[in-house]
């Protein structure tokens, strides 16, 4: 078990504290509670997470060798599985690890932002499980998108709070939950779903998430008898690509893929202030949101850009500062997929291996698909969640396209609506 | 007892309790706003607070949030606010307010120096920035320095210790002391963190003005009372323009507004210091 040693606010250039005055102290609060708990293990904070993570996650979650993509693609194809995880996604392993952080600081509320729902989801349980009342914000477009999931989090007790600024998504969520912590700082955390927003946030989130590259290493080497030669994992704010990719950033063999979201195009409309994709790694500039510096989609004056991704969990204007910053020193390579694409690829894993990803993961798979000739002999794909929560979305984005192997569309028209 | 860059804004808190009004540039267009901000200083604005829009306000409520979009969507960008500065008419000194990424995305080079060199030519005298902790200021301190302008700082109600300090060695031109915890709006009363976020601050070397709340002549005289050396008032006028004309036209509605709130100022001024002691 080794967690990070270090608590620096930045990596390289980006991270930082770029949050108003008001957040300062509590933000300086939780580094203190962060360096306690989580790096030195105080009161047995980790030994209680990691227990906690088994009993109520379900960890450790297997590393399977996908059988029918090994074939097809000639390699060795290895999916690390945590749609397994309770909740659907990697994000209980962090919602976790924050509510039960909460819960040493003596806070008495949590609140958190949600763009899939799968975070607020994580969140909503977590806070059920420790007995923490909790609310949720989401943008108005994402809770149309996302029912399913709205109501899970209705169901374990959470409360959902619309956002209807912009576009009403992921990026507009933070915000308005930035704006509820303002004035409720004293009594509440902010449990920020990726490795994104002030330090400590993204260090932390990635310390919870690491979990998933600390399991996927040992098992490979147990699996395979050696290291894989590239690590796959979908980005959006980067938490399972964080997660992913940690305990194999020193390894210097193995190549390691962001894939972002493409979006319709990867071209920008200026004129808008519009990009359609959610592309940040492999399009954005350098820039301040969210309370770090990181790459961002924004337009010449620094205003940011409405991002767009079929899948809400992707769509998003910034990334994880340390993500950023390992694109910049070549260790990590930023790759996209189109929403095409990822639909394609959402078909082809639920036929082929009896897995319906969600369809931010199903990025990861389109990528796989397009390159595998690049990616060496043995490749880990994480399966960073489950697609029960997409079928909606799914039904509407496929009757408009022709998707080989998907399901006659037809018979679905109007289900859901 | 002033620390300022710039003469103008120490000048502005000399003369006794400066009324601080904030409007987004450009709200809801670009002529209109023009006009909104000549009737504030008309009214007895010692200071303006100008807003440029950033689309991602996190420190501020529903009020300005409408506020910022309905400039951004009539087109403003740092270079109309530049334009729009130039063509004001106004006597009092003017304060930017902005969100970090907007200042350092300026200009080619990389940095604050651009915009601050960009601000100081058409005459701006100050910054607040939101988003930027004295932690992370260094480069826009150092260029505010270089050009003779002010680097306003908020104090919040959880400020405490160390973070206070830093600040302290920080801040210039005046200080600005968040009323309340939360993001801005009008509110009906004044929270009694006022008078304890003053009292941390009370031998500091600058103005302190209280902000966050404001929205009538009364909560002006009593802040002001409460040993305040200004009041910043944003959500309350902004409301004016969202309003939009009626019987009155909102310039007519935005003066008048201005003379209550100046005239509170001077109000809490009388009430806090006895006769027999005026100059
Ligand atoms: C299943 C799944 N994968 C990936 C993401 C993207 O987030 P991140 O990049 O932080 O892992 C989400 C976000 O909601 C998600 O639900």
């Amino acid at each position: 078990m080794s967690y990070g040693t270090e608590s620096n606010p930045k990596f390289g250039e980006y991270g930082g504290q770029f949050v108003p005055e008001a957040l300062m102290p509590a933000i300086e609060e939780l580094e203190d509670a962060y360096e306690r708990y989580v790096l030195e293990n105080e009161d047995g904070f980790v030994d209680e997470f990691r227990e906690r993570l088994a009993d109520f996650g379900g960890r450790p979650l297997p590393l399977q060798r996908a059988d029918r993509l090994s074939e097809r693609y000639g390699r060795d194809v290895y999916l690390k599985r945590e749609d397994l995880l309770h909740g659907g996604a990697h994000k209980l392993n962090n919602a976790l690890g924050q509510v039960l952080l909460a819960k040493y600081m003596g806070k008495e509320r949590i609140i958190a932002e949600t763009g899939a729902g799968q975070h607020g989801t994580a969140t909503a349980m977590a806070a059920a499980h420790l007995d923490l009342p909790c609310e949720i914000y989401m943008g108005e477009r994402d809770i149309v998108r996302q029912r399913p999931n709205v109501f899970r989090m209705r169901l374990n007790g959470s409360e959902v709070n619309p956002v209807s600024a912009g576009r009403g998504t992921l990026k507009e969520a933070i915000s308005e939950t930035m704006r509820d912590w303002a004035a409720s700082v004293e009594t509440t955390h902010y449990v920020i779903g990726s490795v994104v927003g002030p330090h400590p946030f993204p260090r932390m989130v990635r310390d919870f998430q690491a979990v998933i590259s600390e399991e996927a290493r040992e098992q490979v080497l147990e699996k395979a008898g050696r290291l894989p030669d590239s690590v796959l994992a979908c980005a959006g704010g980067g938490s399972n690509t964080m997660g992913a990719f940690h305990h194999f950033v020193s390894d210097d063999g193995v190549e390691l893929y962001a894939v972002e979201a493409g979006g319709s195009s990867l071209s920008v409309d200026e004129e808008r202030g519009v990009a359609p994709n959610s592309a940040s790694l492999s399009t954005g500039t350098e820039g301040v949101l969210h309370g770090a510096r990181t790459r961002i989609l924004q337009d010449r004056d620094g205003q940011i850009m409405e991002s767009h991704s079929v899948s809400s969990g992707l769509d998003y204007a910034g990334v994880g500062p340390e993500l950023a910053h390992l694109v910049d020193t070549g260790r990590v390579t930023p790759v996209t997929v189109d929403d095409d694409a990822a639909l394609e690829a959402f078909h082809r894993l639920s036929q082929e291996e009896g897995i319906i990803p969600a369809l931010e993961t199903a990025h990861a798979f389109g990528y796989l698909h397009e390159n595998y000739g690049d990616l060496g002999e043995i490749v880990i794909v994480n399966v960073s969640g489950r697609g029960d929560k997409d079928l909606e979305s799914v039904i509407e984005e496929t009757s408009e396209r022709e998707i080989e192997g998907a399901p006659e569309m037809d018979v679905f028209q109007g289900v859901g609506r | 007892m002033t620390r300022a860059n710039s003469a103008a804004l120490a000048a502005a808190f000399e003369g006794g309790p400066a009324f601080v009004p904030y409007l987004a540039a450009g709200d809801p267009d670009y002529d209109s706003s023009l006009r909104y901000v000549e009737a504030l200083d008309r009214g007895g604005a010692d200071v303006i607070e100008l807003g440029l829009p950033f689309s991602e306000p996190i420190a501020e409520g529903p009020t300005i949030q409408g506020a910022v979009t309905r400039a951004l969507d009539a087109g403003m960008t740092p270079e109309r606010f530049f334009e729009f500065v130039s063509d004001l008419d106004v006597s009092a000194p003017l304060v930017c307010m902005t969100y970090y990424n907007l200042i350092y995305q300026f200009g080619i080079d990389e940095g604050p120096e651009p915009f601050v060199e960009r601000s100081a030519a058409v005459g701006i005298e100050g910054f607040v920035v939101p988003d930027l902790p004295a932690e992370e200021a260094d480069p826009l301190r150092e260029a505010c320095d270089e050009h003779g302008l002010d680097l306003i700082f908020i104090v919040a109600p959880t400020t405490r210790g160390e973070r206070l300090e830093r600040i302290r060695e920080q801040v210039s031109g005046y200080l600005y002391v968040q009323a309340r915890l939360g993001v801005t709006g009008a509110k009906a009363d004044v929270s009694d963190q006022t008078s304890e976020s003053l009292d941390r601050v009370a031998d500091w070397p600058v103005p302190k003005a209280v902000g966050f709340g404001i929205s009538t002549g009364e909560q002006a005289a009593e802040i002001v009372a409460g040993g305040a050396d200004g009041i910043i008032v944003g959500s309350a006028l902004v409301d004016i323009v969202a309003e939009g004309d009626g019987e009155e036209t909102v310039e007519e509605r935005l003066e008048a507004k201005a003379r209550e709130l100046k005239r509170g100022t001077e109000k809490g001024f009388e009430q806090r210091t006895p006769r027999a002691e005026r100059p």
